[in-house]
């Protein structure tokens, strides 16, 4: 008889648990958690709870039995975890979430699931999610109405406005919220006053967005996880994507099984690394000396592609000489510490295999120098010739499931939707849009010059807390923060984001779970929660990496006392005195519906504002993606093929009558045009080989016409297919229509919207129809690529030690750039932190990286609340390698310090493996809820805290920020281990 | 009748857990069961593999061959299934079997080893097909609903099949044929090989 002792709360360990546990006899990672887990259970999650404990959960509900009573619905819906965008068929009953199905029609993920995929109607009961509103009192959380909470902080707001001025309040946005709750938010923002708003991108892939749009005009992932089913050759550098994008393999291990080659560059042996053919192991932050190791091996063996470099490609020489002076082998063995064979067998692969693509993610982008990482991974796919080639091109994985919509129409403290910028010219164009007045949103800012100065970022809003206020670029220092949709947990420098949090007068958090915002910091008041609701709970459209739009339908109604994000928008819009400004209500005419639904509450019509998203995002062609053609696709996923996304058969939808002949999935931005134009959507970026109408296109002319007395506009013959002009040419506005005799086909409707406009301000689209339907044309052009982006500080990139770099020898040769003292309106350190501390890597010789875990996804609020996702991993930990392990005395699975520069300490598992280099330490950076040792469980509201909680990787990490995006450092930092 | 058979494609498997929670969102199952996970082997070095583990429903299965009160039975299809009524929760099952798929949760106040539990290829219970007393002691019925088991349907790469012998049988060997009959299949080549040799991909 096998006897155990039942105490409260925690189940005590089974002689027979662990007799299961030893018979399974597999030392990994997941078992080593398992079995931590197994015994020591979570609190609440006794494993004495009978089966279907989730029926007894919902007692309200006939339970999940499908022959039982009541109605039976299919919603269909995307996984809201990563930017793959897989499809979901969610079973619903009496209004209850009560079975999940795979969609094999889509083209996506052909019903395929990663756990987190595969857990998602855990959202609709969501036990641990935040309920009701509440507030601070007394340091402890309170339960209040929606009315008073939104009455209160409208006064607080209001107050601070009037007092500190509307740039006092950061407004952390969310790539969480679909396109229209992302594209309001910055409506919101801007009608309150400010440019203080950013979300998720900037610490994720903003020197993506910004290195690779200056490289050849869209800032996105080129081509699509399809399409690496027709790549030869993949290489990852900076991707982890059997973890992140777990279906993203799908393509690729189909691709490989009919022969193409995968090599992994990565500090740590990933997953991923465990599929390819090769795997190349880098020093951390040394991604440019190992490309432009490669490209030196491609330049001596002549196998770029001469004819498109001369064609297409701008500045290539100017790469050729610095790779041939700088980054001969030594140097590039030196720097990154792969040897010659290595770095020439990876260049050959690439060249002997083409198409060949390239795939990065955070690896890349999250570093001081992340903007010059990416561009020179671009810079290595032209000289291939790979960029805008079905099975080439820079497939860059997004991270959240809406981070690539909202950063095309969210929150960007840099421009309004649609990277129109911020410029007099773009506001008119948007107040025009909106159908609100200019001169109003601009009496609603400071000043004008507030107005067209981009505000501060997500990855430095403590900073405008705490920087000395004379040497800040704003009036007032941060006096409030919001935090919407965002954890606290992914930005680094924890010790003074916590003591940022206690300066501010007033913290808001507005997200299905408390986060760990609202455990963090030591206050007894001013601090808000407000549940808003999941994505399953609204119906939106949200962007997959590849640019394809998906429509969400509403799975069930907002859970709890829930709201979803767009309604208390208005609620707030509507207390502050311009509900009508923000529904574009004026002279009769009105934009958005606002309808009143049974709860309670108004909710502008999700419809009606992606109709004003396509009004106006002419720029990225977010135009031709109505409602009416989304829902008509969502309808009829098996129309579309796997390998190209197309649908190319009549296939009329029941519902409209819609027929999606011809369109690509997702109708892939740019969809340009109005939707009665019926641009297919572009599947692959500037692939010239298809017509413009078909998703063809070119290099986009946004640089000018010439640079150095040389044109930049493309050689002869280099146009997409069936274009009338067959040179190069400029973009296209009403002058250049006048000029080429095209202007007599506008209607007259549209010459008299057109005139004066470029096709992006035209809001008849009637340039871009002549263009692009008549004449085959790109509306934006026809330029070369930018090898050499001469408005970076770095036009060729160049490598520059990190700040806190474990090589005081290389900090000597590639130092960091030169202080900045006014950059997103706050000062920024390189070259005198990195002086300060180029001997800390005695004090501290580990490098510290962090990533993610497949069963967790950003801050890890919401994951590390699912029981089925936090039963798998229950504790965090620090990979060490054993050689660094034995020398420090450290034993698997045991406590252990890990110490940062800053002073930080954090209390994290060890885990010791090979998976990471001697030299390297490597921490996931989901988790939260302890501080230093503390579990900080009593913090927060009561049964709303994550079920597994834990140290966060950025309480310890430093600081070091991207010198084009304010992306922060979070790859490359230093650490030492010590026993606990 | 068609024989069902699991077949996990260790080129393929990314130790996703997908298979793992699709089984737990599907059935309800509790924190501490188990009836599917994922075994890595050389976790973190060159020739890791990853497999995802259930009941195999062997054809001669040990479970049954063992289990004093006689509570396994094999459906038709050749699912191996057990009555709960009957168990008493002794673990013979456990031992017997290769594979680790019995699971015990604990039950009552001095944490007693319950009614065995496992994998039932989807295929629910004694119980009739559909009824609550099928869902509560078993899980879904997907297969009397012409539906696979949710952990395969899921698999983010396809890399766990499940289904019909016959077919499944021929996706396996198509894969493998069009990988070659290299160093990437299990076999021989597989097991007198050292590891990383073979995940550098070095041809014999």
């Amino acid at each position: 008889m096998l006897l155990t002792k039942k105490s409260a709360g925690q189940v005590q360990k089974s002689t027979f648990a662990s007799t299961i546990n030893r018979a399974v006899g597999t030392v990994d990672r997941r078992a080593f958690l398992k079995r931590s887990g197994m015994v020591a259970g979570a609190g609440a999650f006794a494993s004495q709870l009978p089966f279907s404990m989730m029926q007894k959960a919902n007692a309200a509900s006939s339970g999940p039995m499908v022959a039982a009573d009541g109605k039976m619905e299919i919603k269909r819906t995307v996984c809201t975890h990563c930017s793959v965008g897989c499809a979901v068929d969610a079973v619903v009953q009496n209004g209850v979430w009560v079975r999940q199905e795979p969609v094999f029609d889509s083209p996506l993920n052909l019903g395929a699931h990663c756990a987190k995929g595969a857990s998602v109607r855990e959202h609709g009961h969501g036990e641990h999610r935040l309920k009701y509103p509440m507030k601070l009192v007394n340091g402890k959380y309170q339960r209040i109405s929606w009315d008073q909470a939104m009455s209160e902080l409208t006064e607080k707001f209001l107050a601070l406005r009037k007092s500190s001025g509307p740039d006092s309040v950061y407004w952390v946005g969310s790539s969480k919220h679909n396109n229209e709750q992302a594209y309001l938010m910055r409506k919101f923002v801007s009608m309150f006053g400010t440019n203080n708003t950013d979300h998720q991108a900037r610490i994720c892939h903003s020197t993506t967005v910004a290195g690779v749009a200056n490289t050849w005009g869209y800032g996105a992932m080129t081509n699509s996880y399809n399409d690496m089913q027709n790549a030869k050759c993949a290489m990852y550098i900076g991707s982890n994507a059997a973890e992140a994008h777990p279906v993203s393999m799908l393509h690729m291990l189909h691709a490989k099984e009919t022969g193409a080659k995968m090599i992994v560059v990565d500090p740590r042996f990933t997953r991923t690394a465990a599929k390819a053919d090769q795997f190349v192991r880098i020093r951390s932050g040394s991604d440019i000396p190992f490309l432009f190791g490669m490209l030196y091996h491609i330049f001596n063996n002549g196998w770029e592609d001469k004819k498109y470099l001369n064609d297409r490609v701008f500045g290539m020489d100017k790469i050729r000489d610095e790779v041939m002076k700088k980054w001969n082998p030594k140097a590039v063995e030196e720097a990154c510490g792969v040897p010659e064979a290595e770095v020439y067998k990876v260049a050959e692969t690439m060249a002997m295999n083409r198409p060949s693509t390239v795939v990065w993610c955070m690896g890349q982008t999250q570093h001081t120098i992340g903007n010059a990482m990416v561009r020179a991974s671009c810079i290595l796919q032209l000289a291939l010739g790979n960029v805008g080639v079905s099975g080439g091109g820079t497939n860059i994985f997004r991270g959240h499931d809406n981070v690539q919509g909202a950063t095309d129409v969210g929150p960007n403290p840099d421009s309004l939707p649609g990277y129109y910028g911020l410029a007099e010219g773009s506001w008119k164009h948007w107040a025009k849009v909106w159908n609100v007045d200019y001169d109003w949103i601009k009496g609603q800012y400071a000043s004008k010059a507030m107005m067209e100065k981009p505000g501060m970022t997500v990855s430095r809003w403590i900073d405008g807390v705490l920087e000395k206020n004379e040497l800040i670029d704003q009036d007032s220092n941060l006096k409030a923060i919001v935090y919407w949709g965002h954890a606290p947990n992914s930005q680094t420098r924890g010790l003074e984001m916590k003591k940022a949090m206690e300066t501010v007068e007033l913290m808001v958090i507005i997200d299905p779970y408390p986060t760990a915002s609202a455990a963090m910091p030591d206050r007894k008041d001013g601090v808000y929660l407000l549940p808003a609701a999941t994505q399953f709970e609204c119906a939106g459209s949200c962007t997959a990496s590849n640019r394809s739009i998906q429509w969400r339908e509403k799975v069930i109604e907002p859970l709890f006392e829930s709201r979803p994000d767009h309604a208390i928008m208005y609620d707030f819009a509507k207390r502050m005195g311009f509900a009508d400004q923000f529904v574009g209500k004026r002279d009769g005419k009105q934009n958005i519906a606002v309808v009143k639904v049974a709860a309670g509450y108004e909710e502008p019509v999700v419809e009606d504002v992606l109709r004003e998203i396509n009004k106006g995002t002419w720029t990225i062609g977010y135009t031709g993606q109505s409602p009416e053609r989304l829902k008509a696709h969502m309808r009829n996923m098996d129309a579309f093929d796997v390998r190209t996304l197309r649908c190319t058969k009549d296939v009329i939808d029941k519902e409209t009558g819609y027929n999606m002949n011809g369109d690509y999935f997702g109708l892939p931005w740019p969809c340009y045009g109005t939707p009665e134009m019926k641009h297919p959507g572009s599947p692959n970026l500037y692939d010239t080989s298809k017509h413009v109408m078909e998703g063809g296109g070119n290099f986009r002319a946004n640089f000018g016409v010439e640079r150095d007395g040389v044109s930049l506009l493309a050689e002869d013959g280099s146009h997409s297919l069936g274009a009338d002009i067959t040179t190069g040419y400029p973009e296209f506005d009403h002058v250049l229509m006048k000029k080429l005799g095209w202007w007599a086909e506008l209607t007259e409707a549209e010459q008299k919207a057109a005139e004066g406009k470029n096709w992006k301000t035209d809001l008849s689209g009637g340039i871009i129809r002549v263009a692009m339907k008549n004449h085959g044309c790109h509306p934006f052009g026809n330029a070369k690529a930018r090898a050499v982006v001469w408005n970076f500080p770095d036009p060729v990139p160049i490598h520059r030690e990190p700040i806190y770099s474990p090589r005081p020898d290389l900090v000597a040769k590639y130092p960091s750039h030169d202080d900045r003292k006014a950059f997103w309106r706050l000062p920024t350190l390189y070259k005198s932190v990195q002086e300060k501390n180029k001997d800390i890597s005695k004090q501290f010789p580990l490098i510290l990286t962090s990533g993610r875990l497949v069963e967790y996804e950003g801050g890890g609020d919401e994951t590390r609340s699912n029981p089925w996702l936090a039963e798998l991993q229950q504790e965090n930990f620090v990979e060490i390698n054993p050689k660094d392990a034995e020398s420090r005395g450290i034993k698997n699975n045991q406590f252990v310090w890990v110490q940062s520069p800053t002073g930080a300490k954090i209390k994290v598992k060890s885990q010791i493996t090979e998976r990471v280099a001697s030299g390297t330490t490597f921490i996931p950076f989901h988790f939260a809820g302890w501080w230093q040792g503390a579990d900080l469980l009593d913090k927060y509201p009561n049964g709303a805290a994550p079920i597994v909680r834990g140290e966060a990787v950025n309480t310890a990490t430093t600081y070091g920020y991207d010198s084009v995006t304010m992306m922060q450092e979070t790859k490359t930092t230093l650490c030492q281990v010590v026993a606990a | 009748m068609a024989r069902m058979k699991f077949i996990c494609d260790a080129e393929r498997c990314i130790e996703c857990n997908g298979c793992a929670t699709a089984c737990k969102n599907e059935h309800e199952v509790p924190w501490g069961v188990n009836r599917r996970r994922l075994i890595t082997v050389n976790d973190g070095k060159p020739g890791e593999r990853s497999m995802s583990v259930a009941c195999m429903h062997c054809s001669d299965a040990p479970c049954m061959a063992v289990c004093p009160v006689d509570c396994f039975y094999k459906t038709e299809e050749g699912v191996v299934l057990h009555d709960k009524d009957l168990c008493i929760g002794c673990g013979y099952c456990f031992y017997a079997c290769p594979f680790g798929a019995p699971q015990f949760p604990q039950a009552g106040a001095f944490g007693l080893r319950g009614k065995m539990d496992k994998c039932t290829f989807c295929a629910g219970g004694p119980e009739e097909n559909h009824s609550k007393a099928e869902f509560t002691k078993y899980g879904r019925n997907r297969i009397a609903e012409g539906k696979l088991p949710a952990c395969a349907e899921m698999c983010s790469t396809k890399a766990l099949l499940a289904g019909d012998g016959a077919v499944i049988e021929s996706i396996y060997k198509t894969r493998v044929q069009r990988r070659g009959k290299g160093d990437e299949i299990w076999g021989w080549a597989m097991a007198y090989k050292r590891g990383d040799a073979v995940a550098a991909g070095v041809k014999s």
